[in-house]
């Protein structure tokens, strides 16, 4: 469980480096000349010219994973690569790094791990301290605030890319955290208004029994009531399924969940709740009503689809498939949003001062690029990031919400999750 | 083929010149990005001659200067192909680098400077003999491409670095950087030199730079009543040669900015088709004709009366367009 460290380039581009370096002696002397230009008129527009520090200015970032212990998900194709996040992290320091090198800024990856909040928080403090100050968590929601209060002192920013919590951007926002991974009424959001859309409008709703499943049910009966949907049925799911392997087992299921569905009033779609992916990938194709399936499976609203195509997405696509050798996950995207929002910042600013940064990032005039069309920013009431959401089947998006005709004063992104005039949150500006 | 046209042109010479707008002959290509194939238009007639299969997700495309050939960046098979124009019988191909984009030839007409989308890198190819001159490594995702007219500099911009790249054509070295907004996908040069300006589609804005100091001279904004900020994405940019007039596609607000080019005003917006993003002159500038992605059409801009004449049905998704005196 050793922190990993990754530095630096791509050795294609260290190996162009040595080409760039030679011209280097041709670089000083028309950025000398910049230079002298803004010292007579110090009252000018901001310098764009890359005139390049001295020093290389090194931005050091930390991934902070929580081990957990959850129980598997029902498909041999669900278990999630050993390594999602980090690949994500990797390619946005390699993004940032090809951007650094123009910039004399260099980025670094450090990962930490741990089982428990106590020990990743103990973990990622040292990292803070010795001069990190930007950590990027795949954690729940509580061990996210126990960090958030660790580092209260510091000048340190967090990027929540792991827990889809509603409250930790609303009742327990916090002034250090920032939130890359979607909230559960953002993904609601996007799939009520596509289902609306679609005048699928009478829902049949399924929940687990977990804590998050329950959370997964709230935001989507908010969506309805938001949008003008109506949940006509809602049952937990709490028929015993027994071990999800075992030689044999199609044969009872494709009894028990035409049973379970069975006697519900006239619905256009079942809406599903199951978070960890305990029953619900048993309900598409087995409801005792022919009804498509969506939620947490079957029809599926996420931050990000492995074969997104569009806005110049499948550029990202292949350079993390060269990287991972295996698709990208949306875990894997909301964390490369979160490292490449360092980035930019750093690039903008051409500062690595974390002071100078953090404001920028929570500035109303950061933006980030983020392949789906739309500049992605923060939401200057909670921190959280407003971006389109992918509304998607297992192999292909099937549509992007905002929706069209869902309209918005300011943004029609701001018409997913919870908006500033309905917002609880109370201690994220500053 | 050429010569009976020839012959035609003269026979009725006088009778066009009286009776049509359009006197002279004009052949107007474009790659369709969805059916791997090029839309042969008749720039008189503005009918379709005929639609011609190229290689995989055809993009950029351009004539040799002597017209003889047309080149198409055949994005997904990771080569240029090159054409004959007149009859659109393949020649050869070129090599390209992975996942060609945007490419630009020389003032002189040779070589080739190809964005590789994929791989961060410029390729330079000399397109007679069909060889890799030189690779430059560039920012994350190169794709706009312009070059000097004395053929000196060229300028390569960086999708996700968001940096236009100034790059020494004698030496293949990037001597300078200059940041601009979100998402930089093309690059035009004013015919006298003294600008080069960078489209930036998700910052929604476009940067003229000098590319003597580097400085930035100027960033030009858009405000469309009715059409949100969002969806004002600027991707090609074409300065008239006087430097009268400049045109910038606007994405998904379905326009085409026409810019005072002395003052940087934006003076109109042209409706075109949906999604436009690339714009070529015709030879003697009469014409602008843009791609209209997702309606599957360009639109023909009269230049002079900045009116949108005829929109002309393509293959899907149009990509790139560029337009020969034949």
């Amino acid at each position: 469980m050793k922190g990993r460290r990754i530095a630096g380039l791509p050795h294609r581009i260290k190996n162009c480096l040595a080409l760039l370096l030679s011209s280097a002696a041709f670089l000083i002397v028309p950025c000398a000349a910049t230079i002298s230009a803004i010292a007579q008129t110090p009252d000018t527009k901001t310098d764009t010219r890359e005139s390049q520090p001295a020093e290389i200015q090194r931005i050091d970032i930390v991934l902070a994973r929580e081990l957990q212990n959850l129980p598997p998900p029902l498909s041999l194709l669900d278990f999630p690569p050993k390594d999602r996040g980090i690949a994500g992290a990797e390619l946005a320091i390699r993004d940032n790094n090809t951007t650094g090198r123009f910039l004399k800024q260099e980025f670094s990856l450090e990962v930490v791990e741990a089982p428990s909040t106590e020990e990743l928080v103990s973990k990622v403090i040292e990292r803070v301290k010795a001069g990190a100050r930007f950590v990027v968590t795949d954690a729940r929601a509580e061990t996210v605030l126990a960090l958030s209060d660790a580092l209260r002192d510091e000048t340190a920013l967090i990027f929540n890319a792991g827990a889809s919590d509603d409250n930790l951007r609303e009742e327990n926002c916090r002034r250090n955290v920032l939130h890359t991974a979607p909230s559960r009424a953002m993904l609601t959001d996007a799939l009520a208004q596509y289902l609306v859309w679609k005048r699928w409008r009478n829902w049949f709703l399924v929940h687990g029994t977990r804590p998050e499943d329950l959370a997964y049910a709230e935001a989507l009966k908010r969506s309805a009531k938001r949008f003008g949907a109506k949940i006509v049925e809602e049952r937990p799911f709490n028929v015993d399924l027994g071990n999800r392997r075992a030689d044999g087992g199609h044969e009872q299921i494709q009894q028990q969940i035409p049973t379970f569905t069975q006697n519900a009033p006239d619905y256009d779609v079942l809406i599903v709740a199951d978070e960890l992916d305990q029953f619900g990938s048993y309900l598409p194709f087995r409801t005792w009503e022919a009804r498509p399936v969506a939620g947490t499976q079957g029809l599926v609203p996420e931050s990000w689809h492995p074969s997104l195509e569009q806005w110049g997405a499948t550029q990202l696509q292949s350079r993390f498939q060269k990287l991972a050798n295996r698709p990208m996950t949306p875990r894997d995207y909301d964390i490369w949003v979160a490292v490449r929002s360092i980035g930019e910042a750093a690039t903008r600013t051409r500062a690595n001062d974390p002071e100078k940064l953090i404001a920028y990032i929570k500035s109303p005039g950061f933006d980030v690029a983020g392949f789906k069309g739309r500049k992605l920013s923060f939401r200057a009431w909670n921190g959280q990031l407003r971006q389109p959401i992918l509304v998607s089947t297992a192999k292909l998006p099937v549509t992007v919400s905002p929706q069209p005709g869902f309209l918005h004063q300011f943004t029609d992104l701001d018409t997913l999750g919870v908006d500033q005039p309905e917002t609880k949150c109370r201690n994220y500006a500053g | 083929m050429f010569r009976k046209q020839r012959f035609a042109v003269s026979a009725l010479a006088a009778g066009v010149l009286l009776f049509a707008p359009q006197a002279f002959a004009q052949t107007v290509f474009v790659t369709n990005e969805k059916d791997n194939s090029v839309t042969v238009i008749d720039g008189k007639t503005l009918e379709v001659i005929k639609t011609v299969p190229v290689g995989q997700r055809p993009r950029g495309v351009t004539l040799s200067k002597d017209e003889k050939w047309l080149l198409i960046c055949a994005s997904d098979d990771n080569n240029v192909q090159v054409f004959d124009a007149r009859t659109m019988e393949l020649v050869k191909t070129l090599p390209s680098g992975p996942d060609p984009e945007l490419f630009i030839l020389h003032p002189s007409g040779n070589p080739l400077y190809i964005a590789n989308e994929d791989d961060n890198l410029v390729t330079v190819v000399d397109i007679e003999k069909g060889t890799v001159l030189a690779e430059i490594p560039v920012g994350v995702e190169p794709e706009g491409m312009g070059i000097s007219p004395d053929g000196k500099l060229l300028v390569n911009t960086s999708e996700t670095t968001n940096m236009a790249h100034f790059i020494d054509t004698e030496t293949f070295e990037v001597i300078d950087n200059v940041l601009v907004d979100s998402r930089p996908r093309f690059a035009e040069f004013t015919s006298d030199g003294s600008q080069v300006w960078v489209s930036a589609e998700i910052g929604g804005t476009v940067t003229v730079i000098d590319p003597k100091s580097r400085e930035i001279l100027t960033k030009i904004t858009f405000d469309i009543p009715g059409v949100s900020k969002d969806a004002i994405q600027p991707v090609g940019v074409r300065v008239t040669k006087d430097r009268s007039k400049a045109f910038v596609a606007l994405g998904p607000a379905n326009r085409v900015a026409v810019v005072n080019a002395q003052t940087f005003e934006v003076e109109k917006y042209l409706l075109v088709g949906q999604r436009v993003w690339q714009l070529a002159f015709s030879p003697d500038e009469r014409f602008l004709y843009t791609t209209n992605g997702t309606s599957n059409d360009i639109s023909v801009i009269d230049v002079e009366k900045l009116r949108v004449i005829r929109s002309i049905k393509t293959g899907r998704y149009p990509w790139g367009v560029v337009v020969a005196s034949f």
